[in-house]
């Protein structure tokens, strides 16, 4: 579904992502794990197209879209939850999980979006008329996670949803995502925390400074030496 | 009249909404484009003057009723910002926030050279029909048709502008864009339309100022528009730059003030009126550094 061949991307003139190869394939939970600063953020946002790759192709459904603007990307049913969660702090949740479903027309479907969205995370629905920017860091990251499913995507990347949460709401978090992708969205999921990402994913790629430096099935992934002792705490 | 009458009060009153409703115009497109881009636009107040310009070109030529004359001046604004964002603007967009503002000083100074060079520094008379400057009466306040004109079309274009941001699609993303850019972009929001958009918008409202600014104080110049563009930056602030609501509170303070402290104090001190504006200006930052209407974590820095 996703395939990413030996991409270069830089900052100005750092060398960011130093050809990485990522493939994701329909109806799976793939994560990419890895230390700050080795380049998880950098990788999405380039699947994104908020920065273009100076070398390497990245291709969709057998498409190229390696210099695909972001709101085409959007449109091929890519959603995109990022680090931070990014919302927009002074409208309301309502309208944070519009401006979600900015591309489509289906103004009936929209709002049995909003209601399914309400129903995975009721707390949304209490808090409708909030302003974002005054929600807690949960329910903020509820938001961000709602508003990304409201394109309806097919492939929903999400970057590092447990930051900072409370164990009840990651469990929350994760199980949202396991029923999702039960549903049919294939998920790219970055993570500090690589033990429950492990967990749940079928596969998992380990990133150091820019490189992928292993890969493999996740069960793999948990019982590698290396990665016990870099990711998991012994 | 007696000096203080209560009269004379209400006419200068008047007189304030009439400036006020200019000035939030200009500050309206500032605002705008500063919420959106993070740019402080000088040249602002140069497309008021083209604005005032081609007002006059099409008053002279068409004779046609005033607001076919607003409306073509409104379109001529919307392509001159379409042009300058695209020209100047978007190849810098990534670019430090002092490349933008240095960027738009060339620009004023572009336009008010090649102003001068094809129109001359020299003043011109800005003439409208006749029965635009017919009095009106109300009580004890008097004022001009074309005042009444300016009033009303200003106050319909921040109720309609307003409602637009809050409630159409394209306004949603504005509102998106202007809080969280590379969001907006994940959202599937074009964001360069989007910039384009707010640029053709504001500097239409400038162009349409220019033509009131050239109706209220009947004459133009190539170099009129730096004053009101600095006010309009005043008013922005003072009001809050990062809504139309503190905009044209802002605008019309500034209005306000800018004509009881001429109207009220005595005449051989009117030539401080501007020295007064910034004053304004310097003292409602002491007090609320954010502006009236603005929120907390936006101080202007
Ligand atoms: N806009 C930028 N300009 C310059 N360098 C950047 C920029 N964004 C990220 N970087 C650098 O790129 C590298 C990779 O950053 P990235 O955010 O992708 O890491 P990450 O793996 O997501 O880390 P974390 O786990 O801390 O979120 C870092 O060294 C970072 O400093
Ligand atoms: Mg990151």
């Amino acid at each position: 579904m996703l395939e990413l061949k030996g991409v270069d991307v830089y900052y100005g003139k750092l060398y960011i992502l130093k050809g990485i190869n990522v493939s994701v394939k329909k109806g799976e939970i793939v994560t990419i794990i890895g230390a700050n600063g080795a380049g998880k953020t950098t990788t999405l946002r380039t699947i994104s197209g908020l920065v273009h790759p100076r070398g390497g192709s990245i291709y969709y459904n057998g498409k190229e879209i390696t210099r695909e603007s972001s709101n085409n990307i959007v449109k091929m049913g890519i959603s995109h939850c990022p680090e931070g969660r990014q919302l927009f702090p002074y409208m309301t949740v309502r309208e944070n999980l519009l401006l979600g479903a900015y591309l489509r027309n289906d103004t009936n479907a929209i709002k049995e979006d909003m209601e399914w969205v309400y129903s995975i995370f009721p707390i949304l629905a209490e808090r409708q008329k909030q302003i974002a920017g005054t929600l807690s860091g949960g329910e903020q990251e509820m938001l961000a996670i709602g508003r990304a499913l409201m394109s309806r995507p097919k492939l929903l990347m999400l970057d590092e949803p447990s930051l900072g949460l409370a164990p009840i709401v990651v469990d929350k978090i994760f199980d949202v995502i396991k029923e999702l992708n039960g549903k049919g969205v294939t998920i790219l999921l970055v993570e500090q925390n690589a033990n429950m990402a492990l967990e749940i994913a079928h596969r998992g790629y380990v990133m150091e400074t820019g490189k992928i430096s292993l890969q493999g099935s996740a069960r793999e992934l948990f019982e590698d030496e290396a990665v016990k002792r870099a990711y998991l705490g012994g | 009249m007696s000096f203080l009458s209560i009269g004379y009060i209400l006419q200068q009153v008047a007189n304030g909404f009439i400036l006020g409703s200019i000035y939030s115009l200009v500050a309206i497109g500032f605002s705008m484009i500063f919420s959106i881009i993070g740019l402080i636009n000088f040249s602002h107040g140069d497309i008021l003057m083209l604005g005032a310009f081609s007002a006059l070109a099409f008053i002279t030529a068409l004779h046609g009723p005033i607001w076919v004359v607003f409306g073509m001046v409104g379109v001529v604004g919307f392509l001159i910002g379409i042009a300058i964002e695209r020209v100047a603007f978007r190849p810098i967009r990534s670019a430090p926030q002092v490349t933008g503002f240095i960027t738009s000083l060339a620009i004023s100074s572009l336009i008010e050279n090649f102003g001068i060079l094809v129109l001359t520094a020299q003043p011109r008379s800005f003439n409208i029909p006749d029965y635009l400057n017919g009095l009106l009466n109300v009580g004890a306040v008097s004022f001009r048709v074309i005042d009444a004109i300016i009033v009303a079309l200003s106050t319909t274009i921040v109720i309609s502008l307003y409602m637009y941001t809050k409630y159409t699609r394209m306004g949603m993303a504005m509102r998106a864009t202007a809080q969280n850019i590379d969001a907006s972009r994940l959202m599937g929001i074009n964001v360069n339309r989007v910039i384009m958009i707010a640029f053709a918008i504001g500097s239409s409202l400038a162009a349409i100022a220019g033509l009131m600014w050239g109706a209220k104080f009947g004459q133009i110049s190539p170099l009129m528009g730096f004053l009101p563009g600095l006010k309009a930056f005043v008013a922005a602030v003072i009001g809050g730059i990062r809504d139309i609501r503190g905009a044209v509170l802002g605008g019309y303070v500034l209005g306000f003030s800018e004509v009881l402290f001429v109207g009220l104090l005595p005449p051989d001190m009117s030539g401080y009126r501007d020295a007064f504006v910034f004053t304004l200006l310097i003292v409602i930052l002491l007090i609320k550094p954010e502006g009236m209407l603005g929120r907390e974590e936006e101080v202007i820095k």
